[in-house]
C-alpha cells in the first residue's frame, strides 16, 4: 500500500522531465511518458496485489502540513481509492498509447497530460479535505491548455466551459468545507469533518454545497453541459482521460466527502439528486440519439452514464453504491475506448466525424480493427452481459428498487436508449454500407492501425471483460470499504 | 518622545540604509558613470540598490521583534517585521525587473525615488504614531507619484503621474483632517487611542467623520473601490517597473499600516465585540470585489486588466483586515505578499515583452510560449497564482482570508457572506486570467510582433526567483503563516 | 459418465469452434464451413450423449453443474437439464447444423459466418441450460450480437432496418426484465431459479404493486422474444431480410427462447399475477394464432408469409399455457387437460422448431433455383421439375399443418385438447386458426408445385446432396415423432405430471 504515493511522485516527476525532454526531440517525450504511466500504473497494481480489504481508510502518509490553516497533508487508501486509481492508471497508459501521434509541441502536451494525472491519483489518495480539493484544483489548468491548444471542433470555447464550470463546481466545494470547518472547528481532515458536531439545517446546507459543487463535474442533469462541448473540442486522449476519470473525480468527491460527513443532507436531497440522476439517464440517452457528430455520441452517452453512477449514490445503500464504483471503473475504461475509436482511429484518418459521411463509407472493411473494437466497446457501453457494465448496472438498479423502484424502471428505460443509440451509432459509422452496396464504395485506403493503438485497445478491452467475467475481483475491495463506520452511518440497507 | 534616540536609530536602520543607499546610487552616478551608457548606468545602479535593500533585509532581521520603541512611536512586532520584509524583497524585485523593462531616460534617479519610497513603505509598516504614520504614507506616495511620471517618452506617464498626484494629494488631505479629528477627539496621536475611537464611531459624529476619512485614504492607498479610479491609468501610464511596485509593495505597506490602525483599539485574537468600523469595511470589500471582477471581464489592455483584478484583490483583502482581529495578521500579511509577488512578477514580464516589442493589448502576448519559453512559463505562474490555483501561493492566500473570515461569524455574517461572495467571483476571475493565458501560450504568434524576446539575465533571474517564491510559499504556506 | 461436465461442454463446443475459426485466419472458405459444420454437429452428439444419461421418470433437474461464480452477489455457475431442456438442445442439434448446410453457398465471408453462427448456437444453448439469472443473462443478451451481424451484414436490402429493430426491440425489453430480476434479488438476496421457483411466494415477498411492476418486466422481455401479439412487429422484416440459414436458426431455436423463457421462469416465479393476467394473455395468444395465419394469408413475398405463420404456430404454445395458468387451482378435476395442454406446448416447442425450419430450408432452396426471387408468383409447376424436392416440402407443409402421422399433429392435438378442457372458447378460436393456417400452407403449395411450370420450374435441378442433407434429417423426425410421439413425450412427461400436480397451480 505505500506504493500508493508514489504515483503522485512519479507522475509529477515525469511530467517535469516530459517538458525538458521535449525540448530536445518528441519521441523522447513520448517514450517517458509512456514510462512514467507504466511506473504510476504499476504501483497502482503492486498495491493492489498486497492489499487487505477493510473497513476504513488505511493511512499512507500523514505529516502535519499548514498547522496555521488545520491542514495536514494526509494520504490514505481504501478499497474504494484502490479502484479508482488501478482505473487512473490503466487510463493513463492507454491515454498516452493513444497519443502516440502528436507531434505539436509533444513535449508540453505530456506534460500537461502527467500533471492532469497527478492531480488526478492525488485526489483519490488524499484523507484531508483540503488537500483533496488542493489536487482537484491543480487539475485545472492542464486541462484549459490541453483542450484549447490540441483540440477540435471550438476548442477554445470548450475548454473555457469545461474550465469555468468545473471550477465554479470547486467554489461551491470550497464555500462547503470552509463553512464545515468553521463550524466544526477542528482541522481539515475527512474524520475531523465528519466528527462536526453540525445541526441537521447546517448539514442541509453543507450537503448543498459539496454535493453540488462535486456532482458538476460528475455531469449531473442540468449542470451537465459543458460535458459534451468539453469532450468533443478535447484531443483524443484528453477526452479519453476527462470523460474516464476526471469526471470520475466528481463522484468520488461526492461519496468521500459529501456523503460521509453531512448524513443528514444526504436524507434530505436524496429524491431530488435521484431525479436528477435519473433525468440526466434519459435526457442524455436521448439527445445521443439524434447526434450526427459522432463525437458528441459519445459525449452524451458519457453525460447518461455517469447518470448511473449519481443514481446509485443517491439510492445510499451499500449495494447500489458498490455499484456506482463499479460502474465508475467501467465506464472509465469504456469511455475510454470509444472516444480512442472515434477520435484516434476514425478521425485522424478520415478526418470527419459526421455520421452523415462516414455512412458512405465502407469503414468496417477499412478500418476492420476499428470496427471491431467499437463494437466491442458499444456492447460493453450498452450493458451487455460478459463486459463490466452489466454488473454495475444490475447492482444499481437492485440498489435503486430497494430504496424506490421507480427510480429503477427509469433507469431501465435509460439502458434501453443506450443500446439504441450505440447501435445506431455503430451501424451508421461502420456498416454504413455492407453487403452488395459495399462493392459499389470508391476504392480507397486508409493508414493501418498503428501498434500503441493497439495495444491501447487490447488493455482497455480486457480491462472491462476481465472485471464484467469476475466483478467480484472490484467488489472484493470496495464492499469491505463501505463498511467503514463513516460509510454506515451515511447507508442505509445492509449487504447487497 | 523620551530619549532613547540609540533604540529609534536601532529601530529605524533599514530605512536609514535604503536612504543611505539612494544617495549612494546618485552620488556614485555623478563622480563616475555619468558618460557611460544608460544601460551600465542602470544595472550599476540596480546592483547597488540591491545591495542597498539586501543590507536593510539584513537590519530588519537583526531588530527582529523589538516591540514597542521611542516612546510609542514606533512598534516594531510580527506584522512590522514581517511587512518590512515583503516589502524590501518586492522592492529587489522591482529594481531586477528595472533591468529588463524599457529603460528611462533618467535610469539612476529612477532606481533612487525608488529606494526612497521603499523607506516611506518600510517606516509605513511600523508605524505607531498618527503623524510618523502620515510622514511615512506622504513620503512614500510622493516618491510614487514621481515614479510613475518617469516615462517622458509616452504622454499616458504623465498623465497618469498627474491624476495620482492629485488623487493622492486629496486622499492625504483627507487622511490628515482624519488624523487632527482623532487627536482633536483623543488628546493623544498614539495608534491604541485613535484605533479605539476609530472602532466606536457611534460615540460621536466626528468620530464617525475621523473613521470616514481615514478609510478614504486606506481605500485609496489599497486601491479599493470606490477609491480606485486611479489605478487603471496609473497602471496603464507608468512605466512596468513602478507599476509592479506600486501593485506590490505599497499595497502590502497599505494593508499593514491601517490594519495596525483600525485595530488598534483592540487586542488581536480576542473573541471581543465586533469593532464599529466593520459594516464600512464590508461594503468597501464588497463593492471592490463586484467592480473589480466585473469589470476586468470587458478589458483589452494587459495593464488595464491587471489593475481591475488589483481592485478585486483588494476587495478581498480588506476581508482579510476585518478577520484579523480573530485570526491575526497572518492570513492578511500571507495573502498580499503573494499577491503582491504575483503582480510583481506580471508587470515583469509585461515590461519584457514591451522592451521585446510593445505590449499594450493581449494580443500582444500571443505566441509568447514561442517568443520566449522562459516569460511564458513564469507568465503561467504568476497569472495562476493571481486566479488562486493550488498549489501556488495565491490559493492559499485566498484560503487562509476566507477561512478566517467563515469562521468569524459564519456564512451568514457580514464577513462569511462576503467569503461566499469573493469565492463565487473567483470564477469570473479564472475567465479573464484564462484569457490572457491563452494568449500566452495558445494563440500563435502575431506576424508583425512574433520576434523572439530577449530577456537580460537580471531580469530573468528576478522573474524565475519570483516565480520560484511562489511555488516555495505556496507549497509551503507555513514559512509565512508560521510567524504569526 | 457423472464427473464429465457434459452441460459445459454442449455450451461451449460451438464457443470453442467460434474461437478456432477466428483464430485460423488463412483457413479457407471451404475449410471454414466444414469447420463450422462439425462443431455444430458436436451439439446433436454431446446432447445424444446426455439422452443417454438422462432418467425422464425424474423430474428434478439432472447433470447439474454448480460453482460459485461471485459468492458475494449469490451468483453461481448453475447449469441443469430437465426433459424440457434436453428436448430444446436436441432441437437445437438438428436445427444448427442444418442451417450451416443452407448456408453452404453465401459467397462472403465464410468464416466470419461460421464464427457468428457458433457464437450464436452456444448461446442459444447456454439460455436453455442456465439456472441461475446471471449467466443465463449473459447468454439471453450475448445471443444477440451474432444475430444482428449475421442479419445485418448478410441479409437482404432492407437488412439494416431488420436487424436494428429486432435487438432494439429485444434489448428494451430485457431492460425491463433486466429490472424485473433487480427486484426479485432486492426482495429475496437469490439469483438461482430452482431456489426462486420453491421458494414460492414472491409476489406476497415483494409487494403490491411491485410485484406487479415486475411481473410485467419479465413478461415484457420474454413476450419481445417469441413473439407474442403485439409484440411481434419485429418479426417479419426481420425473418425476410436475413439470410436462409439464420431464419431456420431464428424460427426453429431463438422464439423457443422466449416460450422457455415463460415456462421456466414466469410462471414458476409468479404463478398468482400470471393467473390473474392470464385471460387477458390467452385473448393475445389467440390473437397471434388467428391474426398470424390471417396476415400469413395475405402475404405475397413466401419468406413473410412463413414468418406470420411462425408467429400463429408459437403462439400456440403459449395459448396452452396461459389457459393452464387461468384455470389456476380448479386442477383436480381437470387435470387431465392441463397435462396435456403442458405436453402439447412443450412438444409443439419441438415440432414447430422442426418443421418451420425445414419449410425455411426449402424456401431457401426455392429462392436459390429463381436467383433472389421469392414471391408467390414466381414459381409454378415445381412438382414435375423437382419431384424430390417436391415430397420433402410437402411433408414439411402437412406436417405444419398437423396432419395426423407426422408430429405436428399429436402437439397441435395435446394443445387443443388441453385448451378445450380449460376455456373451450379460446380452442375454437384455434381451430379457426388451423383452418386459416391449412388455408394459405395448402395454397402455397398448390401456387408453387403444382399448376403450369412457370419460369424458374424450367430448367431447375432437384435437390443436390447437400440440400438433401439439409432437409431428409429433418422430415425423418417429423414421420418418426408422428408414428412414435412417446419417445418425445416421454421426456417430458414426469415434468409436466409435477407440474400439473405440484404447487405451481395457486
Amino acid at each position: 500500500m505505500s506504493l500508493l504515493p508514489w504515483t503522485i511522485y512519479f507522475t509529477l516527476g515525469g511530467a517535469l522531465l516530459a517538458l525538458a525532454a521535449g525540448a530536445r526531440s518528441a519521441a523522447a517525450a513520448r517514450w517517458l511518458a509512456l514510462a512514467t504511466a507504466l511506473a504510476g500504473w504499476g504501483a497502482t497494481l503492486g498495491a493492489a496485489v498486497r492489499f487487505t480489504p477493510a473497513p476504513g481508510l488505511q493511512t499512507l502518509v500523514d505529516v502535519a502540513w499548514i498547522p496555521e490553516l488545520g491542514v495536514r497533508y494526509h494520504l490514505a487508501a481504501d478499497g474504494i481509492s484502490l479502484t479508482l486509481v488501478v482505473l487512473t492508471g490503466l487510463a493513463a497508459t492507454a491515454g498516452v498509447l493513444f497519443s502516440w501521434n502528436v507531434t505539436e509541441r509533444t513535449g508540453e502536451y505530456f506534460a500537461l497530460y502527467l500533471l492532469l494525472i497527478a492531480g488526478v491519483y492525488g485526489v483519490f489518495l488524499s484523507a484531508d479535505a483540503l488537500l483533496l480539493f488542493a489536487f482537484y484544483e491543480l487539475a485545472i489548468a492542464p486541462k484549459y491548455f490541453l483542450i484549447a491548444i490540441w483540440g477540435s471542433t471550438r476548442r477554445e470555447y470548450g475548454a473555457m466551459k469545461l474550465v469555468l464550470y468545473s471550477f465554479a463546481g470547486s467554489a461551491l466545494v470550497l464555500a462547503g468545507l470552509l463553512w464545515a470547518r468553521a463550524a466544526s472547528g477542528a482541522g481539515f481532515g475527512l474524520a475531523d469533518l465528519a466528527a462536526g458536531p453540525y445541526t441537521a439545517g447546517q448539514q442541509t446546507g453543507m450537503f448543498a454545497l459539496v454535493f453540488l459543487g462535486f456532482a458538476v463535474l460528475a455531469g449531473l442533469f442540468p449542470f451537465h453541459t459543458w460535458a459534451p462541448t468539453g469532450h468533443v473540442a478535447a484531443p483524443t486522449a484528453a477526452s479519453m482521460l476527462l470523460a474516464g476519470v476526471v469526471m470520475k473525480l466528481g463522484a468520488y468527491g461526492c461519496l468521500r466527502v459529501a456523503m460521509p460527513l453531512f448524513p443528514a443532507g444526504l436524507a434530505f436531497w436524496q429524491p431530488v439528486i435521484a431525479w436528477l440522476a435519473v433525468a440526466g439517464i434519459l435526457y442524455a440517452g436521448a439527445v445521443a440519439l439524434v447526434q450526427d457528430d459522432f463525437k458528441f455520441v459519445i459525449g452524451y452517452s458519457s453525460v447518461s452514464h455517469m447518470g448511473f453512477v449519481l443514481l446509485g449514490l443517491a439510492a445510499a445503500n451499500a449495494g447500489a453504491v458498490g455499484g456506482a464504483v463499479l460502474q465508475m471503473f467501467s465506464h472509465g475504461v469504456i469511455a475510454g475506448l470509444l472516444f480512442a475509436v472515434v477520435g484516434r482511429m476514425v478521425y485522424d484518418r478520415t478526418h470527419t466525424r459526421r455520421l452523415r459521411d462516414l455512412r458512405a463509407m465502407p469503414m468496417h472493411r477499412l478500418l476492420p480493427f476499428a470496427a471491431l473494437t467499437f463494437v466491442l466497446a458499444g456492447l460493453a457501453s450498452m450493458g451487455l452481459p460478459g463486459f463490466s457494465g452489466f454488473p454495475a448496472e444490475l447492482l444499481i438498479l437492485v440498489g435503486a428498487w430497494k430504496t424506490s423502484p421507480v427510480w429503477a424502471l427509469a433507469a431501465a428505460a435509460g439502458v434501453a436508449l443506450a443500446a439504441a443509440f450505440t447501435l445506431r451509432a455503430i451501424q451508421l459509422a461502420f456498416f454504413g454500407r455492407t453487403g452488395g452496396a459495399a462493392a459499389g464504395a470508391p476504392r480507397q485506403s486508409l493508414p493501418p492501425i498503428t501498434w500503441p493503438e493497439r495495444a491501447g485497445a487490447l488493455l482497455l478491452v480486457g480491462a472491462t471483460l476481465l472485471i464484467g467475467l469476475r466483478p467480484d475481483l472490484l467488489l472484493g475491495w470496495i464492499g469491505p470499504s463501505l463498511q467503514s463506520p463513516l460509510f454506515q452511518a451515511a447507508l442505509k440497507g445492509g449487504a447487497p | 518622545m523620551n530619549g532613547d534616540y540609540a533604540a529609534l536609530a536601532r529601530a529605524l536602520a533599514p530605512e536609514t540604509a535604503l536612504v543611505a543607499g539612494a544617495l549612494a546610487v546618485l552620488g556614485l552616478d555623478l563622480m563616475w558613470l555619468r558618460r557611460r551608457p544608460a544601460e551600465t548606468r542602470l544595472r550599476t545602479a540596480v546592483g547597488v540598490a540591491a545591495l542597498a535593500v539586501a543590507v536593510a533585509v539584513m537590519l530588519v532581521l537583526a531588530v527582529g521583534r523589538a516591540g514597542v520603541v521611542a516612546g510609542g512611536a514606533l512598534q516594531v512586532d510580527t506584522l512590522a517585521l514581517a511587512v518590512r520584509l515583503g516589502v524590501l524583497v518586492l522592492a529587489l524585485g522591482a529594481l531586477g525587473i528595472a533591468t529588463g523593462a524599457p529603460i528611462p531616460r533618467h535610469p539612476v534617479e529612477y532606481v533612487a525615488v525608488m529606494l526612497f519610497a521603499a523607506a516611506g513603505l518600510t517606516l509605513m509598516a511600523a508605524a505607531n504614531q498618527l503623524l510618523l504614520a502620515f510622514l511615512a504614507f506622504e513620503l512614500a506616495s510622493l516618491s510614487l507619484y514621481v515614479l510613475t511620471g518617469f516615462d517622458k517618452a509616452r504622454p499616458e506617464s504623465a498623465e497618469a503621474a498627474l491624476k495620482y498626484f492629485l488623487f493622492g494629494g486629496m486622499a492625504a488631505a483627507f487622511f490628515l483632517f482624519g488624523l487632527s479629528l482623532l487627536y482633536g477627539l483623543t488628546g493623544s496621536i498614539a495608534f491604541p487611542a485613535a484605533g479605539a475611537v476609530l472602532a466606536a464611531p457611534h460615540s460621536s459624529p466626528l468620530a464617525a467623520v475621523a473613521l470616514v476619512m481615514v478609510l478614504v485614504a486606506f481605500g485609496f492607498k489599497v486601491a479599493a473601490a470606490p477609491f480606485h479610479l486611479w489605478a487603471p491609468d496609473v497602471y496603464q501610464g507608468a512605466p512596468a517597473p513602478t507599476a509592479a511596485f506600486i501593485a506590490s509593495a505599497s499595497k502590502l505597506a497599505g494593508y499593514g499600516l491601517f490594519a495596525r490602525l483600525l485595530w488598534a483599539g483592540t487586542t488581536p485574537g480576542a473573541e471581543g465585540g465586533v469593532p464599529g468600523w466593520l459594516p464600512v469595511v464590508a461594503v468597501l470589500a464588497g463593492v471592490s470585489l463586484l467592480l473589480g471582477n466585473l469589470v476586468a471581464l470587458a478589458q483589452t489592455d494587459v495593464r488595464r486588466l491587471l489593475a481591475y483584478s488589483a481592485i478585486a484583490h483588494a476587495g478581498a483583502l480588506l476581508l482579510g483586515v476585518m478577520t484579523a482581529g480573530r485570526a491575526g495578521f497572518g492570513p492578511l500579511v500571507y495573502y498580499a505578499a503573494t499577491y503582491g509577488l504575483a503582480s510583481l512578477g506580471a508587470f515583469g514580464v509585461i515590461a519584457a515583452v514591451e522592451r521585446g516589442g510593445g505590449c499594450r493589448r493581449l494580443e500582444d502576448l500571443a505566441g509568447l510560449y514561442r517568443r520566449s519559453p522562459l516569460l511564458a512559463g513564469c507568465l503561467t505562474v504568476f497569472v495562476l497564482s493571481l486566479a488562486g490555483i493550488p498549489p501556488l501561493a495565491g490559493f492559499f492566500g485566498k484560503f487562509a482570508v476566507f477561512a478566517a473570515a467563515l469562521r468569524f461569524d459564519g456564512p451568514t455574517g457580514p464577513a462569511g457572506g462576503l467569503a461566499l461572495l469573493a469565492i463565487a467571483l473567483t470564477v469570473v476571475a479564472l475567465y479573464y486570467y484564462l484569457v490572457i493565458l491563452k494568449q500566452a501560450l495558445v494563440a500563435a504568434p502575431a506576424p508583425h510582433n512574433g520576434g523572439r524576446i530577449a530577456v537580460p539575465q537580471p531580469a530573468a533571474l528576478t522573474l524565475a526567483v519570483t516565480a520560484g517564491l511562489i511555488v516555495l510559499l505556496g507549497v509551503f504556506p507555513s514559512l509565512v503563516l508560521g510567524w504569526f | 459418465m457423472s464427473g464429465f461436465p457434459w452441460l459445459s461442454a454442449i455450451v461451449f463446443t460451438p464457443w470453442l469452434g467460434a474461437l478456432v475459426l477466428a483464430w485460423l485466419r488463412r483457413l479457407g472458405a471451404s475449410a471454414s464451413r466444414w469447420v463450422a459444420l462439425l462443431f455444430s454437429l458436436s451439439t446433436l452428439g454431446l446432447g445424444l450423449a446426455a439422452l443417454t444419461a438422462f432418467h425422464p421418470a425424474d423430474a428434478a433437474f439432472q447433470l447439474v453443474e454448480r460453482r460459485a461464480w461471485m459468492p458475494a452477489l449469490q451468483v453461481e455457475y448453475h447449469l441443469g437439464l430437465d426433459g424440457m431442456s434436453l428436448l430444446l438442445v436436441l432441437l437445437t442439434g438438428l436445427v444448427a447444423p442444418a442451417a450451416l448446410l443452407a448456408s453452404w453457398r453465401l459467397e462472403r465471408a465464410p468464416r466470419l459466418f461460421g464464427a457468428l453462427f457458433l457464437l450464436l448456437q452456444g448461446s442459444a444453448l447456454g439460455v436453455f441450460l442456465a439456472l441461475n439469472f446471471f449467466p443465463w443473462f449473459i447468454f439471453w443478451e450475448l445471443s444477440l450480437v451474432p444475430a444482428y451481424f449475421l442479419i445485418k451484414l448478410w441479409g437482404g436490402s432492407g437488412a439494416a432496418r431488420a436487424a436494428y429493430q429486432f435487438v432494439i426491440y429485444t434489448i428494451g425489453g430485457s431492460a425491463f426484465l433486466l429490472v424485473g430480476f433487480a427486484a426479485i434479488y432486492a426482495a429475496t438476496g437469490t439469483l438461482d431459479f430452482p431456489a426462486l421457483a420453491a421458494g414460492g411466494a414472491l409476489a406476497a415477498r415483494l409487494g403490491n404493486p411491485w410485484a406487479t411492476v415486475a411481473f410485467l418486466g419479465i413478461f415484457l422481455g420474454l413476450a419481445v422474444k417469441v413473439p407474442l401479439f403485439p409484440f411481434h412487429t419485429w418479426l417479419p422484416p426481420a425473418y425476410a431480410e436475413a439470410p436462409t440459414g439464420v431464419t431456420m436458426f431464428l424460427t426453429g431455436v431463438m422464439s423457443k427462447m422466449g416460450v422457455y423463457g415463460f415456462l421456466r421462469l414466469l410462471w414458476p416465479l409468479f404463478p398468482a399475477p400470471l393467473h390473474a393476467a392470464a385471460g387477458a394473455l390467452a385473448w393475445l395468444a389467440l390473437g397471434g394464432v388467428v391474426l398470424g395465419a390471417l396476415a400469413a394469408l395475405a402475404q405475397v413475398d413466401l419468406k413473410r408469409m412463413i414468418a406470420y405463420g411462425s408467429v400463429s404456430h408459437v403462439s400456440y404454445c403459449l395459448l396452452a399455457l396461459f389457459a393452464v395458468a387461468a384455470a389456476g387451482g380448479r386442477a383436480g378435476a381437470r387435470a387431465p387437460a392441463v397435462a396435456a395442454a403442458l405436453d402439447g406446448a412443450v412438444l409443439q416447442m419441438f415440432n414447430h422448431g422442426v418443421t418451420a425450419a425445414a419449410l425455411f430450408a426449402c424456401l431457401g432452396v426455392l429462392e436459390a433455383r429463381a436467383g433472389g426471387r421469392r414471391g408467390l408468383r414466381d414459381f409454378g409447376g415445381m412438382r414435375a421439375a423437382a419431384p424430390v424436392f417436391a415430397g420433402l416440402c410437402g411433408i414439411a407443409m402437412f406436417a405444419s399443418l398437423g396432419l395426423p402421422g407426422l408430429n405436428g399433429f399429436i402437439s397441435e392435438f395435446l394443445v387443443l385438447r388441453g385448451v378445450f378442457g380449460l376455456a373451450p372458447g379460446f380452442a375454437v378460436g384455434a381451430c379457426l386458426g388451423l383452418l386459416l393456417t391449412a388455408v394459405y400452407l395448402l395454397n402455397f403449395y398448390q401456387r408453387v408445385f403444382h399448376g403450369p411450370p412457370g419460369p424458374v420450374a424450367q430448367g431447375c435441378a432437384d435437390l443436390s446432396r447437400r440440400e438433401l442433407g439439409m432437409l431428409a434429417p429433418a422430415v425423418a423426425v417429423m414421420f418418426l415423432l408422428g408414428v412414435f410421439p412417446q419417445l418425445a413425450l416421454g421426456l417430458i412427461n414426469p415434468l409436466v405430471t409435477a407440474w400439473a400436480g405440484g404447487g405451481l397451480l395457486p
